[in-house]
């Protein structure tokens, strides 16, 4: 007992103040890109051609941040003089289109749907589906019931049925082999649903993208409300989401 | 007579200079090798210029390696030792070939093949086939069955689990994987360049590092490039920070599951706090981006280095007193002693590789026999603890959790300077192959990649530890109360999507 009562003492108290203070991320993070709209379009089209992802379009300007894994090889390419990424990790959106950027995101919380604020801004449920990919988003959703975030505390909880669920939150290209289970589990939420899509896997399969054995995107099989990417998005990203889209 | 040759982990191989053996002595000699104490490293099927060939990687005390014609039917090795069971099924599924009198041919991953050769399981592939399988039953009046999955209770990755019990006992525990498929062999072998590293680093998120370091050794092996050493210590202290980070990820997960909570908890934010030292490291709180052909992308700088020291001093003491209340309370003891007991003998058959293999009494480890990296010049202690329960699972994370910290901050202000790779690809040369192993967390990572002879990649094969151990599950399994399952689960805690590919 006494260890236990030690080891208490030696824990603390750990839980972040988010969303009331920002905590800081180490300086290599990479989060929202910023993009420098006057870079040389040859520098751009370096960029577009190391792109793993395909993620640049060069006519536009812009970073699909769907797409993007954060890899951060066009900053290195461009020698940050198209592409720097600065440490805000508040990059979740509530329309797909939004994550074509050229470095500005709106607000989600003027985005976000009215209805679902006032159904779900007290108690929110999800049920996570675990669709392909890689397994990181997963991990990275699982840490925010750890004490330093604490999820918990908002009323978000993730819970073991979909009958008890609000939403439903998708990580993973959705592979062909668990397209029926996603959408069972989805029919088994009772309505309004929400679908959340975390992960650029779920946003466009990811890392995966153009396999058969994949889908293009979650959106392809369900209409998604939130997007929250990265690969896999920072637990601060999903916490960001979850509470300006629902509180 | 020719026989299998030895191959260096990690080198360039001619592939003229491995053996092609008529399929009779590849068979015998195989066998002969396996039943006499070796085990399989990699066996698999590629297409060569229209013809089918197996490749076989074995392990004694040194990597031994051979190949031949894959007849469309043959004998199957498993029938005669079962080691080959999960290669053999999987040759199967890929390419349509039948192992006659395999014992239990069923498939891995549900896909069609890769040749339009009819289908060895009768699967339509046009309708929804998961789960639509004839399970093995058990009969008798008080046997019930129970399904489990593939979405499980938690957040975590889908399987199929069907237990065959008699009350509470479990008699036999069947599992099927395959519903993360997403076909990344086949991806590897078809994507430009650029997108490799990105492949392997997302085979498996947890084993990133593991991943990608075999993808850019296999790289490097082929294209002749050099790694410097600065880049060998920092892919070194990442490979160990994964480890930590999983490890106590897991002992955490272990205690939540007897229910004694405090531990649960602190290893649940410690866990994260080394994934937060990975993202001190390059960016990303799974080492994404670190490991590419060539060395790595991020460099130790003095900043880096001190708050890596700091942090992991930080740590120390609260990892080491966490880990004595879990050890020292006869609670948890008592539920993990008696759990899941997989003996030497079993695991031996099995082909148990990493901490579940060690758990068991096997001592394997690749850092010790085929050290890359830096581990050469680094005591990795042998970590063998014969019991072969949840306890033992648990013991050896705890010991390789130590040595693991120690390590590290062995390694951390070691002044050496290091070239930060592009992650430009390399052209491959042709008609060649290398082939990689490193311990991972779980253990035994393999990747083996073989060009045509244009210096494309003709076959790509990855090996995820869970390959071997998720057998090794069932058998812990085997009579004990299915109340146990989480538990003994949570020890082996194995790969659905590494497996799945
Ligand atoms: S960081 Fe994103 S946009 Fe940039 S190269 Fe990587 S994937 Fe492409
Ligand atoms: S988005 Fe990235 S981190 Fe998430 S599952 Fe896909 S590959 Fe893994």
């Amino acid at each position: 007992m006494l260890s236990v009562l030690k080891n208490r003492f030696e824990q603390g108290y750990r839980t972040c103040n988010y969303p009331k203070e920002k905590p800081a991320v180490f300086p290599r993070y990479r989060g929202r890109p910023d993009i420098n709209k006057d870079a040389d379009p040859s520098v751009i089209q370096a960029c577009a051609d190391a792109c793993p992802q395909d993620a640049i379009d060069v006519d536009k300007k812009r970073i699909d941040m769907g797409r993007c894994v954060f890899c951060g090889t066009c900053e290195r390419v461009s020698e940050k003089k198209f592409v720097t990424f600065t440490r805000d990790f508040e990059i979740a959106t509530s329309s797909r289109a939004d994550l074509l950027t050229d470095g500005t995101l709106p607000d989600l919380a003027r985005h976000s749907k009215q209805h679902f604020k006032k159904l779900f801004g007290r108690s929110l449920q999800l049920r996570q589906v675990s669709a392909g990919g890689c397994n990181a988003c997963e991990a990275d959703l699982n840490v925010l019931a750890t004490p330093f975030f604490d999820l918990a505390r908002f009323g978000i909880n993730f819970v073991a049925s979909p009958r008890h669920a609000d939403a439903i939150v998708v990580t993973g290209p959705v592979s062909r082999n668990m397209k029926t289970a996603l959408l069972q589990t989805y029919e088994a939420v009772p309505e309004p649903r929400v679908v959340i899509a975390v992960g650029s896997c779920a946003i466009m399969g990811g890392p995966f993208y153009g396999s058969p054995e994949v889908a293009p995107g979650l959106e392809s099989i369900l209409p998604v409300d939130l997007f929250i990417p990265g690969c896999p998005p920072h637990p601060l990203s999903n916490l960001h989401g979850l509470l300006r889209f629902f509180k | 007579m020719k026989a299998f040759i030895p191959i260096p982990n990690g080198g360039p191989i001619s592939r003229a200079d491995i053996p092609h053996l008529p399929f009779d002595t590849f068979r015998t000699q195989a066998l002969d090798i396996v039943k006499n104490g070796g085990k399989v490293v990699q066996f698999f099927a590629y297409e060569d210029g229209g013809t089918l060939k197996f490749l076989m990687v074995l392990r004694t005390h040194e990597l031994v390696a051979a190949g031949c014609d894959a007849p469309e039917t043959y004998p199957s090795l498993t029938s005669e030792c079962e080691p080959f069971h999960l290669f053999e099924r999987e040759m199967a599924e890929q390419y349509g070939i039948r192992p006659q009198g395999h014992p239990w041919l069923k498939m891995v991953r549900y896909h069609k093949n890769f040749r339009n050769k009819p289908d060895v399981f009768n699967n339509d592939y046009t309708q929804d086939i998961p789960g639509n399988y004839d399970y093995y039953q058990v009969a008798g009046d008080d046997i019930h069955e129970v399904a489990v999955g593939p979405v499980h209770a938690g957040v975590i990755e889908p399987g199929h689990f069907r237990f065959n019990c008699i009350g509470e006992r479990v008699l036999h525990l069947e599992i099927q994987l395959g519903y993360q498929h997403r076909g990344v062999e086949t991806l590897l072998q078809q994507v430009t360049p650029k997108r490799l590293p990105i492949l392997a680093e997302n085979m498996a998120g947890d084993t990133t590092i593991g991943h990608g370091l075999c993808m850019a050794q296999a790289v490097e092996a082929l294209a002749s490039v050099n790694v410097d050493d600065g880049a060998k210590i920092i892919r070194t202290i990442a490979l160990e920070l994964e480890r930590l980070a999983n490890h106590i990820g897991d002992l955490g997960a272990l205690c939540m599951d007897v229910a004694f909570l405090p531990p649960a908890n602190y290893f649940g934010r410690i866990r994260g706090d080394f994934l937060n030292l990975s993202l001190l490291l390059c960016g990303n709180r799974f080492g994404k981006g670190l490991v590419r052909p060539g060395g790595v992308r991020f460099d130790l700088n003095d900043e880096v280095r001190k708050t890596l020291n700091d942090r992991i001093e930080e740590l120390k003491p609260q990892v080491e007193h966490v880990l004595e209340l879990i050890f020292s309370a006869s609670t948890v003891r008592a539920r993990f002693e008696g759990c899941g007991r997989v003996s030497t003998e079993d695991a031996g058959h099995l082909g148990l590789v990493g901490p579940a293999g060690r758990a068991s009494g096997l001592s394997y480890d690749v850092r010790r026999w085929f050290p890359t990296e830096w581990y050469g010049y680094l005591k990795v202690p042998e970590n063998p603890k014969p019991s072969g329960n949840v306890y033992a699972r648990a013991l050896v994370r705890r010991d390789e959790v130590l040595q693991s910290l120690e390590m590290i901050q062995s390694l951390i202000d070691r002044p050496v300077t290091t070239r930060v790779v592009s992650g430009q690809m390399p052209a491959l040369p042709p008609d060649s192959l290398s082939v990689t192993l490193n311990e991972a967390w779980r253990g035994e990572v393999s990747h083996a990649l073989l060009t045509d002879d244009t210096g494309h990649i003709l076959r790509y094969k990855v090996k995820d530890p869970s390959f071997h151990n998720w057998n090794g599950l069932a058998m812990a399994l085997q009579d004990t109360g299915i109340s146990d399952f989480p538990l003994n689960n949570k020890s082996f805690n194995l790969s659905y999507c590494g497996f799945d590919l």
